[in-house]
C-alpha cells in the first residue's frame, strides 16, 4: 500500500467520520518496501492539491522519513523544484507499506496490511 | 467499424482524453453503414480524435462520394485536381474495401485501373507506401447470395491514421494470466476507460474492482488505478504463484508503475474519505445475477447474536471473514452515484454498466444526482435485457443547486427506508426479472 493511498483512507467505520483523530490512520509494525519508479513531474503536480498536506506530515513523520516543510508548496513551486518532486515521489509512489497495521486513533480499530493489501472490512458490531 | 454502431461516434465524439479539444463536427453517420463522415479542422486533428479511439478502425481524407464508381471520377477530377501534385512523386498503392459486397482479384484491379487518370508517377508499394488510397464500396445488406450487381455507394479516400483498435488484443482476456468468470472483456474495458477521459496523471478508481480489468484498462492510457473489492481473494490471486494476481496481471503488461493500489472494502461502509480525489471511477456494479450483491452486516441481526459475538472476539484473527447480508440494486446505484459526486472533481467522471429488461414496463430509469451531468449513454443489447454503460461528469459546486441536492437527499433517505427486502429477488427487480425470463410479473 503506498502513502499516497493512506492519504486518502480514513476509518471505515461511520461512527469515526465525524471525528478529527479517525484520519489519518496510524501505520503500526509497518515493513515498508521501496519500488523503483520513474519520476512523474506531472502526476505529482495534479496529485498536490488534493493532499491533505497536515496528514501526510503526519504520516511521514511516524513512518520515520525526515520532516516536510510545514506549508505545501504552490504547482509552481514544486514544478520548480527538483529535488522536493523526488522526494515526494519517492515517498508517495515509490514507498510502500507490504505488512503491518494502520490504527484509527479514533476507536483504536486496527486494519491489517497484508502483502500490500489492506483490509477495510468491518466486523458486524462496527458496521 | 465494428458491432457497437453508434458507440464509435460516441467515443470518437468525446475523444479529447488528455485535454485534447477538438473543434469540428457536422458529423454524418448511418447506424447501419461501418462510414462515418466527420468534418474537422485539419488532418492533425483526425489524427489525434483516432489516437486514443478503439471502437472506430481508420480515418481518411474523403476525395469524393458517388451512387457508382462511373459517377465518381467527374467528382475525382473536378474537385480534387489541386491535390494531386502533393502525391505527383510518393510510393503509393490503390486498395477496394467492400462493406457486404465481394470481388474477384481481377474485379478489384479493373476497379483500380479506372483511377489512371490520376498523374501519380511514384512506385506502386504494396507493403509500407507513403500513400494508400482506398475505393470503399458500401453494398447493399446479403449482396453475395442475391446477387446484386452494383453497390449503393462509392468513396475514395486518403489514409490519414489508424486507430488504436489493436490494442484490444493485446489486452485480450484469453492471453491475461488471472482472470475470474465476471472479467470486463477488453474492448469494452478500454472504451469505459476512454470514455472516463483516463489519461497520463490522473487518478482512477474501481470500487469493485475483481481481477483489475479496468484499472488494468486505464493504466494502458496513462492513468495510475485504484481498486477494492469486498472480496480480498480477488485481488490477491491464486496459491503461491503471485503472477495470478491483481499485481501479476499489472506487471503483465508492463504497467506496474501505473498501479495506485488495491485494499478490501465495501463500497457502503468505505475507508475512503469523502474528499474530492479521482479524476474517474469507473465500474461493473456486481448486479446479482451472476455475482451476488452484498454487503457488510447480518440479514437477520437478532437471531444471529452469536455471529456477532464471534465477531467481537475473532475480528483480529487473519482467518476472520465478516458477515454479508444481500443489498438492494437500487440502492447500490444510488450508493455509487453519491460516492462519485463526493470525491470526483470538477469534471472528473464516473462511468459505470447497469443492466435493465428491454420491456418498457420493467425497465430501470438512469439513476441520476443533482452534482451529475450524463455525458452520454451506450447500450449493448442481448435478447430480452441489455446493459448501458453511463457516463456522468460531476459539475462544479457553483452549477449545482442546493434546493435539488437537498429534495435528492430526502428521496434517497426514503428510498433506503423502502428497501426493506431481505432476500435477493425482494431487493434486485433486474434479477427478479432475469429468472423470469422478464414475463409480466404475477402480482
Amino acid at each position: 500500500m503506498k502513502v499516497l493511498s493512506l492519504n486518502f483512507l480514513t476509518c471505515a467505520v461511520k461512527a469515526c467520520k465525524s471525528s478529527s483523530s479517525s484520519y489519518p490512520l496510524h501505520p503500526r509494525d509497518a515493513e515498508l518496501v521501496q519500488d523503483e519508479i520513474e519520476v512523474n513531474p506531472d502526476m505529482l503536480v495534479n496529485v498536490l492539491p488534493r493532499l491533505d498536506w497536515a496528514a501526510l506530515r503526519t504520516t511521514s513523520s511516524e513512518l520515520g522519513f525526515p520532516p516536510l516543510p510545514e506549508q505545501p508548496p504552490t504547482q509552481e513551486e514544486l514544478r520548480a523544484d527538483d529535488k522536493l518532486v523526488r522526494d515526494l515521489h519517492h515517498l508517495l509512489l515509490e514507498t510502500q507499506i507490504s505488512e503491518g497495521k494502520l490504527v484509527c486513533a479514533n476507536c483504536g480499530h486496527e486494519y491489517a496490511v497484508k502483502e500490500g493489501i489492506a483490509n477495510f472490512l468491518l466486523p458486524s458490531h462496527l458496521v | 467499424m465494428d458491432g457497437y454502431g453508434v458507440w464509435s461516434l460516441e467515443e470518437v465524439h468525446d475523444g479529447r482524453g488528455g485535454g485534447e479539444e477538438l473543434e469540428g463536427g457536422g458529423v454524418d453517420a448511418d447506424v447501419d453503414s461501418p462510414f462515418c463522415v466527420v468534418q474537422l479542422p485539419s488532418v492533425d486533428a483526425a489524427k489525434k480524435l483516432l489516437r486514443r479511439s478503439v471502437l472506430a478502425h481508420s480515418i481518411h481524407e474523403l476525395w469524393g462520394t458517388a451512387p457508382s464508381l462511373s459517377a465518381l471520377h467527374p467528382i475525382i477530377q473536378s474537385q480534387t485536381a489541386h491535390l494531386w501534385p502533393r502525391y505527383k512523386d510518393c510510393s503509393f498503392k490503390f486498395v477496394v474495401d467492400a462493406y457486404q459486397g465481394a470481388h474477384s482479384n481481377k474485379e478489384r484491379l479493373a476497379i483500380i485501373d479506372t483511377f489512371s487518370y490520376l498523374p501519380f508517377d511514384g512506385p506502386i508499394r504494396m507493403s509500407n507506401p507513403d500513400e494508400t488510397f482506398t475505393v470503399f464500396e458500401f453494398w447493399p445488406f446479403n449482396s453475395v447470395p442475391l446477387k446484386i450487381q452494383h453497390p449503393d455507394m462509392v468513396r475514395l479516400g486518403r489514409f490519414v491514421a489508424s486507430s488504436a483498435r489493436d490494442i484490444i488484443h493485446r489486452y485480450d482476456l484469453k492471453k491475461r494470466g488471472y482472470i475470474s468468470t465476471t472479467s470486463m472483456d477488453a474492448e469494452l474495458s478500454l472504451v469505459t476507460a476512454n470514455i472516463a477521459l483516463a489519461a497520463p496523471g490522473k487518478l482512477f478508481y474501481d470500487p469493485f474492482v475483481g481481477t483489475g480489468s479496468f484499472p488494468i484498462a486505464c493504466a494502458h492510457f496513462g492513468a495510475i488505478g485504484w481498486g477494492s473489492d469486498i472480496d480480498g481473494r480477488s485481488m490477491r490471486g491464486e496459491g503461491d504463484n503471485k503472477a495470478k494476481s491483481l499485481p501479476g496481471n499489472f506487471a503483465q503488461y508492463g504497467l506496474k508503475p501505473q498501479l495506485g493500489g488495491f485494499f478490501s472494502a465495501d463500497l457502503t461502509n468505505t475507508p475512503i474519505r469523502r474528499r474530492r480525489t479521482w479524476d474517474g471511477i469507473v465500474c461493473d456494479p456486481p448486479y446479482g445475477v451472476r455475482e451476488g450483491l452484498k454487503v457488510l452486516g447480518l440479514k437477520n441481526p437478532e437471531n444471529a447474536t452469536w455471529l456477532i459475538e464471534l465477531g467481537i472476539n475473532e475480528w483480529q484473527s487473519p482467518d476472520y471473514v465478516p458477515p454479508k447480508k444481500p443489498y438492494s440494486f437500487l440502492a447500490m446505484l444510488d450508493d455509487i452515484l453519491a460516492f462519485a459526486a463526493d470525491t470526483l472533481v470538477d469534471h472528473g467522471r464516473l462511468s459505470f454498466w447497469m443492466p435493465t429488461a428491454n420491456d418498457e414496463e420493467q425497465e430501470i430509469p438512469v439513476p441520476t444526482h443533482p452534482c451529475l451531468e450524463v455525458v452520454v449513454v451506450c447500450v449493448q443489447t442481448f435478447n430480452k435485457w441489455s446493459r448501458r454503460l453511463i457516463t456522468y461528469q460531476r459539475l462544479p459546486d457553483s452549477q449545482v443547486s442546493s434546493s435539488d441536492l437537498e429534495a435528492h437527499e430526502k428521496r434517497r433517505r426514503e428510498a433506503a427506508a423502502a428497501h426493506t427486502g431481505t432476500t435477493a429477488d425482494d431487493l434486485n427487480p433486474f434479477r427478479r426479472g432475469y429468472f423470469r425470463k422478464f414475463e409480466a410479473e404475477a402480482s
